[in-house]
Order: C-alpha cells, then sequence, then structure tokens
C-alpha cells in the first residue's frame, strides 16, 4: 500500500499532497515539514530509500523518493511494494506530467520539470495522479491507457466548456512531439507510447 | 431569472480562479496569512451564490489552500454540492475536495450516500470513475455497507476502466464491511482471470494486500498464482505475485520446493531489475525456510549471490543498497557463500552514499572469522581515520567493537592486538562511545589473565597522556576511558614497570577537572598503586622511595578531599588519612607493605555468565514460596528474606555436588582442564580462583546436612563473602590436620606444662598485687606497632564485649556512669545492627526487636576524656589480641600528646615498637580537637587464655586550651575477660560438630541461668554477640553453638530453653570462666 504522495520543493513547499490515510491539515503540514527534513539533507548520488519514517506508519514503511531539479517526489509506502517499481512509478507520473501537463517543457527534458507548471495546474495533477494510483494501490502502469483516460476526461470537461480552458491544449501539444527517450529505469509495464490520436481542438 | 445568470458570469469574471489565487499568494510572499484571509473571505462570498460553476471554482481553490494547511471542513456541504452537480467537470472538482478533506468525522457524509449511488450508475462511465476514485479515499463503514452491492455489481461492468476501479476499491470496502468479503470474494477471484489486464492486476493487488493480512486464508490460491506467475507478462503483477509468495512460503515448504524453478528461470531471463531483484528475494525466502528441509540448493544460492553481486557493482546506488540488503538476508542462513564477496563489501564502505556504508557494515559484522578478522578491523580502523561526521564515526567505533566482541571475543586470536585496537580508538575525537571501550577494556583485562601486562602497561601510557584526552573537558566522551586505565592500573598494578610514575599521574592538579566518577576511581586507584610501591620498596634498607610516595600522596589528595563530588571527597579523605597513618609508622621504621596491600587484597575473576543456574534448587525448596507471611508494606523494605536466600544457596549446591559420583567428578574435571589447557581461546581463570574451587575440590567441600527448617547460617556474613568462606573452611580443614598431629605431641607434654603454668596464671589473675610495684619497676622491651586491623575482623558483627567488666567499673565510678550511657548512644546504635543479624541467623521465626547492645565498654573517663575499649582477637595469631580504644575529647580544649601505656603482667604484655624500654608508654597516632574522638588499635601478646585477667594502665596527656596547657593523666584498667580470646567462628558442618561432641575430648560442665526472662532468640543472640559464639543448629526448644578461641580450643554449648547451659570444652578452666562471664551477663539483665 501507498500511505501518502508528497510532493514538494527545494524549499519544502507543498505543491501537493495526496494522502491515503486521514491526517488532521496540521499533522500533514508536520508530516511534510519532517518528511522534508530527511530528504533533503541527502546528496544527490545517493540512494532513495529512507526506513523507518517516524512519522507515518513506523518501521514498516520506508519513503522512496526522487528529485527532479527543484522538486522531491516522495512516496511513503509499506513492504508490500517493490522499492524499485515505486521508483520506477514516481519517474512514470512525472512523465505523464511531462506528457500531459507541463506541454512547454517537454521539448527540453523532463528532468527538468517546472514547477511552476505543477503549481498552476494542481487540479490537473491530481488528475492525472488519479488514474495511477487510487486508494493507495497502484491503479494502472500502462502507458497508453492512463494518457488515453485522462485525453478523455480533458475532452469531456472541454466538451462542457471547462472551468477554464488551459490545460486542454496540454494534450493537443502531444500529439506532434517526439517524446524522449524512455530512460532505462522506466521497466516497468510496456511503455511504448503510441500517441493516441487527438481531436483537434 | 436569466438576468440572475447574466448577472452571475459577469460577476464570475471578476473572481479570481486557481490560477488567480496561486499568482496571488506568490505576489504577497510578506503577507501571505493575511492575504490567504482575505481570499478565503471571497471564497466564503462566492460560496453563497446560487451559480454552480462559482461554487465549483471556489471549491477548486479549497482544495489549494487546504494543500496549505488549512482547514476547510467549514465547506463540506458546499462540496457535496458541487459534487451533486451534473456537469462532470464540476462534479470532478467535488469528489477532488471531497477526497482531500472528507473523513470518517465527516458528517456531511452520510448525505452523499444517495449522490454517490446515483453517479455509480450514472451511463457516463467517468461519473462513474470519479465517484469511485474519491470514494476510495473517504469511505466509511456506513457508505460501505450501503454501496457495497452497488460496487460489487460494477466489478462485472462493461467497461475494463470501471471494472479495475470497482475491483481496487472492494479492499477498502472489505477493510470497513469486513462481512462484504464473503459474498465479494468469488467474484474477486474470477477477476484474476479477466480478460483486460488492468483488471487482472487490480485483483492480483487486492488479493494481495488480504493475504498480507492473514496469509493462512489465501493458500488455496496458490496454484492459481502459480499459474498467473508463468503465464503473465505485466511485471508489476509479477512483482506483486512473486512478493505474496514470498510471505506464503514459511507457511507451505512444498510451495517453496516448486517455485524455485520458475523463479530461477525469471532471474534468468527477466531484465527488469525490479523483478529480479524481488525473485532473489523471495527465493531467499523459499531457502530460509527450507534450510534444513532441503539438501541442495546450492545452485540456487550461488544464482542469487551471483545476482545480487551485479546490483551491488552497478552503478545505480538503489541497485547497490538494496544488493546489500538482500545479501544481508541470505548471510544469516548461508555465510559462507557471501564471505567469498568480502572484498566487494570492503569496496562498499569507500561509498559516498552513508546508508549503504552502514549496510557494509551489517554485512560485514556477520562475515568475521579468525582469519580475516584483524584485516577487516584494519580496513575499518583506516575509514575511522578517513571518516567525516561524528555520526558515522560513531557508528564505526561501535561496530568494530560489536566486530572484535560478539560471541565472547570468539574471533580474537591475539588479544595485545585488541588491546591496541582499543587504545588507537581512545584517540578517536568526539566520540560518544567512550564508555563502550572503557568497558572492553576492563572486560578484557580481567577476563584475560595473560593480558595484564601489556594492557597495564598501555594504560599507563594512557593515564600519563590523559590530557591528550580530555582535550575538550567534560563534553569529550572519551574521557570515559581514562576511567578503565585507571582501574587496571590499579587493580593489576603488580604488572605495572614503574607505578610510581603511574601513581603521579593519576595525582595531576589537572585530573580534578575529570567528571566525578572517574576521579573516584582514580583517588581509589591511587591507594591501590601506593600499596605496591610500598611493598615494591619494603626490605630496600633505604625507605626514602616509600616515603616520598606518601608524601606525594599527603600532598596531593587534599584537592580531591576539597571535591564538590561526594564520592571523590569521601574516598580521598579516608586515603588521605591512612596515607598520613601510614607514614607514621613509615618514619618509625615499621613494616606496613604488607598491611596496606591487605587493603586490596583479593583478585578479580571471571565468572561464568552462567554460572547461577549451576546452582540447583534444592529439593523441596520452592524459591517462589513465602517463607515467613507476605510482608505487609512497611517491612517490604526489609531485606531479611533475601539475605536468608543468598546465603542459604550456595551451601545447599555444595552439599548437592557430593552426591555426584565422586570419580565422575574428578574425570569431569580432569577432562575439562584438559579441555581447557588445550584451547587458547579458553579464557582461563586465575590461580587462585581455581585454589579456591579446585584445591579443595568439589569432594572435599564440607557436606552440610541442611534441616530446612532451621537454617544453617553464618552470624553476619556479608553474601559476597562465599568465597572467602570456602577458603577459610580450607584453611580451618588444615589447621585441624595440623594440630590433630600436635595434639599428640602436646598430650605427652601437656602434663609437664600444667604443672609450669599454674604459678603463671595464678600471678595473673591478681594484677592488683602489682600495681604498685609495677608502676616503678619498667617492663621489659618488646616490638610493638598500633596493629593495623585487618577488615575481615570488622565483618562480623557479633563482636566482643565484657559486661561484667564494666560492672566492676561500675562499682569504682558509679556516678560518672550514669552520664557516659548517655553517650554510649552511638555505639549502641551501630551495633545493635549487628546484633539482630545474629538473631536473624538463629532464628527465622521472630521479629521482636532486641534490645541495643554495644561491643565497646568503658575502660575510664575524667571531665576531659572518655575511652572506651572492645578486645578482639584472630586466627591468625594465637598469642596476640588487639585492644581497639576509642578516645572522645569531652572537654572544649585540645588534647594533644596523648600516651597509653599498661603494666605488662607476665601473661600479658602490651607490644611495643622495637627499641623501645618495657615500660615506655605508646604516643596515641592523633591529636583531640574538642568533641572529637578517634580510635587507636594496641596490640597484646599473651600466653595463657583459660584465665581472665587484668592490667592497669594509665594515659598521659596535655590539655591545650587558649590560655594554658595542663598535663592531665587517667587510670585504667584492661579487663581482658576469657570471652575475648573468643573467636566467632562459624561452624557449618553439623556433622563435625556432633563428631567434636561424641569424640570425649572434651570435658562438660553445665550452668543454669535464673530469674531469666527474655525470649529465646534474645538469648541466643546476646551469647553470640557478647561472647561470640555462632549458632550451629536451633531446633524448637534449643540450640547448639560453637566458638573458638584463638588458641584453638572448641567451645561448645546447648542452650536450652529452660536457661539451662550444658557446656563442652577441651580445656575446662577456659570453659569455667566463660560459663561465669555468660552468667554475669545475664545477671545484669
Amino acid at each position: 500500500m501507498i500511505k501518502a504522495i508528497l510532493i514538494f520543493n527545494n524549499h519544502g513547499k507543498p505543491r501537493l499532497i495526496r494522502f491515503y490515510q486521514y491526517f488532521a491539515e496540521d499533522m500533514q503540514q508536520q508530516i511534510i515539514r519532517e518528511t522534508f527534513h530527511l530528504v533533503s539533507k541527502r546528496d544527490d548520488n545517493v540512494c532513495n530509500f529512507l526506513e523507518g519514517g517516524s512519522l507515518i506508519g513506523g518501521s514498516d514503511y520506508k519513503l522512496i523518493y526522487r528529485h527532479y531539479a527543484t522538486l522531491y517526489f516522495v512516496f511513503c509506502v509499506d513492504s508490500s511494494e517493490s522499492e524499485l517499481g515505486i521508483l520506477d512509478l514516481i519517474q512514470l507520473i512525472c512523465f505523464f506530467l511531462c506528457v500531459c501537463v507541463f506541454v512547454e517543457t517537454l521539448d527540453k527534458c523532463f528532468e527538468n520539470v517546472c514547477e511552476l507548471d505543477l503549481i498552476f495546474h494542481m487540479d490537473k495533477v491530481h488528475y492525472i495522479l488519479q488514474e495511477v494510483v487510487m486508494g493507495g494501490m497502484v491503479l494502472e502502469t500502462n502507458m497508453n491507457e492512463i494518457v488515453a483516460q485522462v485525453e478523455l476526461q480533458n475532452r469531456m470537461e472541454k466538451s462542457e466548456g471547462g472551468l477554464s480552458a488551459a490545460p486542454a491544449r496540454a494534450v493537443s501539444a502531444v500529439k506532434n512531439m517526439n517524446l524522449p527517450e524512455i530512460p532505462r529505469n522506466i521497466n516497468i509495464g510496456d511503455i511504448n507510447i503510441k500517441v493516441p490520436s487527438l481531436s483537434p481542438f | 431569472m436569466a438576468l440572475k445568470i447574466v448577472k452571475g458570469s459577469i460577476d464570475r469574471m471578476f473572481d479570481k480562479n486557481l490560477q488567480d489565487l496561486v499568482r496571488g499568494i506568490r505576489n504577497h510572499k510578506e503577507d501571505e496569512a493575511k492575504y490567504i484571509s482575505t481570499c478565503i473571505d471571497e471564497i466564503k462570498q462566492e460560496l453563497k451564490q446560487d451559480n454552480i460553476a462559482v461554487k465549483a471554482n471556489a471549491v477548486c481553490k479549497l482544495t489549494y489552500l487546504q494543500m496549505l494547511g488549512y482547514d476547510v471542513s467549514w465547506a463540506a456541504f458546499n462540496i457535496v454540492e458541487v459534487m451533486s452537480s451534473s456537469k462532470f467537470t464540476y462534479k470532478r472538482i467535488g469528489y477532488l475536495a471531497a477526497s482531500q478533506c472528507f473523513h470518517e468525522g465527516t458528517d456531511v457524509i452520510m448525505l452523499t450516500t444517495n449522490q454517490i449511488r446515483k453517479d455509480l450508475s450514472s451511463p457516463h462511465q467517468y461519473d462513474t470513475g470519479v465517484a469511485l476514485t474519491g470514494l476510495s479515499c473517504f469511505v466509511t463503514p456506513d457508505l460501505a455497507r450501503d454501496l457495497a452491492n452497488d460496487i460489487m455489481t460494477l466489478m462485472s461492468h462493461t467497461k475494463p476502466y470501471i471494472r479495475k476501479k470497482a475491483v481496487l476499491i472492494m479492499y477498502k470496502v472489505f477493510l470497513k464491511y469486513p462481512e462484504s468479503l464473503r459474498p465479494a470474494f468469488p467474484r474477486l477471484k474470477e477477476k484474476l482471470e479477466d480478460p483486460d489486464p488492468g483488471v487482472q492486476s487490480a485483483a492480483v493487488n487486492v488479493i494481495c494486500e488480504l493475504a498480507r493480512r492473514n496469509p493462512k486464508n489465501y493458500l488455496s490460491l496458490a496454484p492459481l498464482f502459480f499459474k498467473l506467475m508463468t503465464s503473465s507478462t505485466n511485471n508489476w503483477v509479477l512483482i506483486k505475485i512473486i512478493k505474496l509468495f514470498g510471505a506464503l512460503t514459511p507457511l507451505e515448504p512444498r510451495l517453496g520446493k516448486k517455485l524455485i524453478e520458475p523463479l530461477t528461470n525469471l532471474i534468468h531471463s527477466t531484465s527488469a531489475m525490479s523483478l529480479l531483484y524481488e525473485c532473489v528475494n523471495t527465493v531467499i525466502a523459499v531457502l530460509i525456510s527450507l534450510s534444513s528441509g532441503m539438501p541442495n540448493h546450492s545452485a540456487s544460492i550461488q544464482l542469487c549471490v551471483q545476482k545480487l553481486r551485479i546490483l551491488i557493482e552497478d552503478s545505480d546506488q538503489n541497485l547497490k543498497y538494496l544488493g546489500l540488503l538482500a545479501m544481508s538476508k541470505i548471510l544469516k542462513t548461508h555465510p559462507k557463500s557471501v564471505q567469498s564477496h568480502k572484498d566487494l563489501i570492503l569496496q562498499c564502505l569507500d561509498d559516498k552514499d552513508e546508508s549503504i556504508r552502514l549496510r557494509a557494515l551489517d554485512l560485514l559484522y556477520g562475515m568475521v572469522s579468525k582469519k580475516n578478522l584483524m584485516e577487516i578491523v584494519k580496513k575499518l580502523m583506516l575509514h575511522v581515520d578517513k571518516a567525516e561526521g561524528t555520526t558515522y564515526r560513531d557508528e564505526l567505533l561501535t561496530k568494530i567493537i560489536d566486530i572484535c566482541s560478539q560471541s565472547n571475543y570468539q574471533y580474537i586470536t591475539n588479544f595485545e592486538w585488541y588491546i591496541s585496537i582499543l587504545v588507537e580508538l581512545t584517540r578517536l575525537e568526539g566520540t560518544r562511545h567512550g564508555h563502550l571501550i572503557a568497558s572492553q577494556m576492563l572486560d578484557v583485562a580481567i577476563r584475560v589473565k595473560a593480558i595484564r601486562g601489556f594492557a597495564v602497561a598501555q594504560m599507563a601510557t594512557l593515564l600519563d597522556n590523559a590530557h591528550l584526552l580530555t582535550g575538550n573537558t567534560q563534553r569529550n566522551g572519551i574521557c570515559e576511558v581514562l576511567y578503565a586505565a585507571a582501574w587496571i592500573c590499579g587493580e593489576f598494578s603488580e604488572h605495572l614497570e614503574d607505578p610510581m610514575q603511574t601513581l603521579e599521574a593519576m595525582l595531576r592538579p589537572k585530573v580534578a577537572t575529570l567528571p566525578g566518577h572517574i576521579q573516584a576511581v582514580y583517588v581509589q586507584n591511587a591507594a591501590k598503586l601506593f600499596a605496591t610501591v610500598l611493598r615494591k620498596h619494603e626490605g630496600e634498607t633505604d625507605s626514602h622511595a616509600a616515603q616520598e610516595t606518601s608524601q606525594l600522596l599527603i600532598d596531593r589528595l587534599p584537592l580531591f578531599v576539597q571535591s564538590a563530588n561526594l564520592e571523590v571527597q569521601e574516598r580521598a579523605s579516608c586515603i588521605l588519612q591512612l596515607v598520613k597513618y601510614i607514614q607514621k609508622l613509615q618514619q618509625k621504621k615499621v613494616e606496613v607493605a604488607e598491611e596496606v596491600t591487605a587493603l586490596f587484597a583479593g583478585e578479580l575473576n571471571p565468572v561464568a555468565p552462567k554460572a547461577q543456574k549451576k546452582v540447583p534448587v534444592p529439593e523441596g525448596l520452592d524459591l517462589d514460596a513465602w517463607i515467613n507471611k507476605p510482608p505487609s508494606e512497611s517491612e517490604s523494605e526489609d531485606e531479611k528474606p533475601k539475605a536468608v536466600f543468598a546465603k542459604e544457596e550456595p551451601k545447599h549446591s555444595r552439599s548437592r555436588h557430593t552426591e555426584v559420583d565422586e570419580k565422575e567428578l574428578a574425570r569431569r574435571r580432569e577432562a575439562r582442564k584438559r579441555e581447557q589447557a588445550n584451547n587458547p581461546f579458553y579464557i582461563k581463570a586465575s590461580p587462585s580462583s581455581q585454589k579456591v574451587y579446585d584445591a579443595p575440590g568439589v569432594e572435599h567441600i564440607p557436606v552440610v546436612q541442611i534441616d530446612l527448617s532451621v537454617p544453617l547460617k553464618v552470624p553476619g556474613m556479608p553474601m559476597s563473602d562465599q568465597y572467602l568462606k570456602l577458603e577459610e573452611e580450607r584453611r580451618q580443614k588444615e589447621k585441624a590436620e595440623r594440630k590433630k598431629e600436635k595434639k599428640k605431641k602436646r598430650e605427652k607434654r601437656g602434663k609437664e606444662r600444667k604443672a609450669d603454668s599454674g604459678p603463671e596464671s595464678e600471678e595473673d589473675i591478681a594484677p592488683a598485687h602489682q600495681v604498685d610495684i609495677v608502676t616503678e619497676e619498667m617492663p621489659e622491651v618488646s616490638s610493638c606497632y598500633f596493629g593495623v586491623i585487618k577488615p575481615t575482623v570488622h565483618w562480623f558483627p557479633v563482636q566482643k564485649s565484657s559486661k561484667h567488666k564494666k560492672k566492676k567499673q561500675k562499682k569504682e565510678k558509679e556516678e560518672k556512669e550514669k552520664k557516659k550511657k548517655k553517650r554510649h548512644h552511638h555505639h549502641h546504635h551501630h551495633s545493635n545492627a549487628g546484633g539482630e543479624d545474629s538473631v536473624q541467623n538463629g532464628t527465622v521465626e521472630e521479629e521482636e526487636p532486641l534490645p541495643p547492645m554495644s561491643n565497646y565498654f568503658l575502660l575510664a573517663e575524667n571531665s576531659y576524656i572518655k575511652m572506651v575499649y572492645d578486645i578482639q582477637g584472630n586466627h591468625q595469631d594465637e598469642s596476640k589480641v588487639v585492644v581497639s580504644v576509642i578516645f572522645e575529647n569531652k572537654s572544649d580544649s585540645f588534647l594533644k600528646s596523648m600516651e597509653f601505656n599498661v603494666l605488662d603482667s607476665l601473661n600479658s604484655k602490651l607490644q611495643r615498637p622495637e627499641g623501645a624500654g618495657a615500660h615506655d608508654s605508646l604516643t596515641v597516632p592523633f591529636q583531640l580537637p574538642p568533641g572529637i574522638s578517634n580510635e587507636a588499635h594496641f596490640v597484646f601478646s599473651v600466653q595463657s587464655i583459660v584465665m581472665p585477667q587484668k592490667l592497669k594502665g594509665t594515659l598521659t596527656f596535655i590539655v591545650k586550651s587558649d590560655e594554658s596547657s595542663t598535663h592531665e593523666k587517667l587510670d585504667f584498667k584492661l579487663h581482658f575477660t576469657c570471652t575475648s580470646y573468643l573467636i566467632t567462628t562459624p561452624c557449618y558442618l553439623y556433622d563435625a560438630y556432633a563428631k567434636l561432641l561424641e569424640s570425649g575430648d572434651l570435658k562438660g560442665s553445665s550452668l543454669r541461668l535464673e530469674g531469666i526472662n527474655m525470649p529465646f532468640h534474645h538469648l541466643l543472640a546476646r551469647i553470640c554477640f557478647h561472647h561470640h559464639f555462632s549458632v550451629v543448629e536451633r531446633i524448637d526448644s534449643c540450640a547448639s553453638m560453637y566458638s573458638r578461641s584463638i588458641q584453638g580450643h572448641h567451645v561448645c554449648l546447648l542452650v536450652k530453653t529452660t536457661v539451662s547451659i550444658d557446656a563442652k570444652c577441651d580445656e575446662p578452666s577456659l570453659l569455667g570462666n566463660v560459663l561465669d562471664e555468660i552468667k554475669q551477663t545475664f545477671s545484669k539483665c
């Protein structure tokens, strides 16, 4: 089970939090602070596992994280999850974010995800995440499937006029784009993205 | 209406959306909280509007604020409103907000049931999907119960997108509403074989989670999973299944056997590291569960180790870390296969990643052997030097010590090496583990006898360079090492090359900056070193060096006497006084080394950790049963029951040992000795300890027939004296044997002697005759010293007294007596404890307190000074007794130049220093400030002890007040009762006692005490206390008691509750006098 997914920046400011177990708001903030304290001390060239997080779960739980540019992606998981699997998953999610949200930066490298994009589209990031992890369990790891579902839902929103029209154009950009080389660490699922045939807007 | 809508959309144009809010917060970095509170006010306004788009926008913003830590539960109802919107865009916002901030305590949740049900059955799959996703985060037991059926139906939905979400959410439903598991399970099992891989994966996910909670119930699914494992290509599913198998194999070993092959196939074929790693992990789990049953799986182990090596060699830190983690699991069951990769593990110690280094350290712990220990530790020592950051260095330090000391230093072949390692470790700066190093030093020095010489030399160097360790004083934990160093140097000081130098190092003024407990050890061990130095210089004609040492101590110790630490102060002042005293003796050229050394006699020896277990509990003894009634609260502090056990057990054990066949014992002992001799790693006990155990041998240890109702005890022996006791017994035994031989000779000479001794003793009895004459006539020269009493004597609480003497004095000084009694209190108090102790030894049941008893009796008193005294003998010297006199200054003036003199009789002589005249007086070795008392010891030599006698003496002193000083004189009479020649001698052997009585060597006599109405145990206690007897056995109405004179006469008493005493002794006149004295004691009660 995944207990929590935390995304915060190099200063510990939360950019997205998703707890799969209820904590009151102040407790959530404390967990974020402590987690930030733990991971920010670590060099980039050390391993990405931290054992025995005291706040969530206890000894059975570990923190698995990745650090991209200005953002930390932290998963708190129990022993039923494969460490390397979760690491791949983080990379996968990051990749979706690039595909579906951070259209502008996609041609750079997804290792340079722009924090600003994430801030302004928190709701969109949540919707993507919901297609990958549900209730603390991994729902889908098939890239095509995820991209397709996100796209379909966005299109539906679009057809309703949307709350704000901005993010929908993100996906439209994807179709003309060459996706970057998938790093060798992503060896989960069969990731061969065929960009779905997207309807023009 | 239409106008309202138009107005609403116009308003909307001015509303902030999420992006505006975020931008606004970023632009108000200084007053963020203030800005947000105005935003919240706006949001509250927006939520009041009817326009659902406005509300949805507001809720979306609230979701963002919730992430920043703001409580948005007040908007829960509005969230429900947005959730129930018919538009997907708003519904999605509402469900997202709900999933972020709803929980079981949110009361509006119960309003959502119907809305959620409606959404679940919506024709639009994304409405259903959004509802399922949201529900997965905030499902409550009520929702689970109400919606379980709807969700179960969705598990068979035509769209795989809905099916997989429905399957996954079932786990949450099971958790909240366990009753749903049974009806839903068959369908869930079906989904394991769903054509859609996503649904299949979800089903595997749910069942794996369920199985983790209760593996047994899911064993039956193993074949199905097995099939999935061999057919599936989805790595996520495979990983889940393989992990599940890892949890199931311990329950079903047969499963493990089947798994090995497909798992090894996967290991060979997969390119995914995550899958490879999980396969290896499960193979390890299988091998652990099979480790006993399966004969040969070295191939699988080899494969795992080989693959793990690839992981560890990878440049990816994560793989390296996990590889080491898995390696440590293999290490537990197959250490050999890991040991061959020692090089790799050692390489990891160089890794820049600390968590990897720590993992490698963990592995090293299990990899050491006798062969590679030194090499590994050497490598670690290099790392210690290089290590940055104290945490890692401390970790290294503890690991080095752990590695070396594991399983009783099993892998250490050279303890000199280990000591040097420990000494090297002390150079670490700022480590917290000083005490750890210290305890290792102590442990090794005590347990490895052969190393002591080396260790002492090293410790001496440490002490000498202590300033290097204590660089930053208190904060530095390393100074704990000095504790060990000082103790080792002191305790094993015989190995020191230059004890004087070490002593000097230990008394440097800088020492006073060390923590108190370390200073205390310094002071105590300085005394030990002092003893060693004295001993070393004893016998040299030039006593200069020894005196210099005393002077050094006298010069330096006052620094410690002033210490704020009580322990330091107490020890220092004791030792300072002792040294001053010794210095005086030195000046008189008295050889004191032996006595000083005796202060620290006895050697510490290792005791096997299981030693206590080897003491069998005697038959019929229930250690948990109360001997007395369970004590009430107030008695809970009473330590008596504890003392009873402590004293009893060892004796029982001895008695048990003898039940084993003697030959068998001898054989075992031989075997053990041989084994020990051949085993270089056996930490040998010191010879002295072997003396205690082996020299008398188990079969020689006297047997006590224990009657449990009457526990046999030694009066007042502290628990720790058991060894001493054994030793004593042995000595007695030897003595007794020697005596038997002597006895025969003596018997031959006996008659002649008696004739000779007759007139002598007659003279002794009447010293009064001689008083006048002898005051003028100086007695012969004889050697004298103020004897240092052996500490052991004090351990016997039953001490000498002679009440009858007091009585006589009473006649002479009736008036003074009254005052005196009041002042006696402190003595009374002291002796009371001892008295009760001896009662305890004799009897268990009584609890009545004993009246106070004193062992000191008044010698003489005037307005300036009071003297009380006590006479003690010991077995070591059959012709000497020590008279301890306490001088108390009652005046307001200073008393000095006290001179003590006694008119010797032919039988009893005060021992004077060599060269002094026979009538010279002895200087009391102290002065008395007002109100102070102090004790001096005088040694007397006695020849015959069968008669009591009195010696007349005088004390002269100078009273110095502000204006004047006057010479004063006080006469006294020292009464040597026959009792004072008796020594409390515990008699352990009832058999021996009985034999003694039967032997016929003893002459009998009896005594009847009239008008005694004290409890029987008080009576016994008094006899024990005042007359130095010990209870051998007590049965109901009578008790056997035993004592021995300093010249080895046995005195046996049978005391009956009718208050008659039957007595036997090999010397009738001694017995007669003792009985008289007993009678006098009780006539005064």
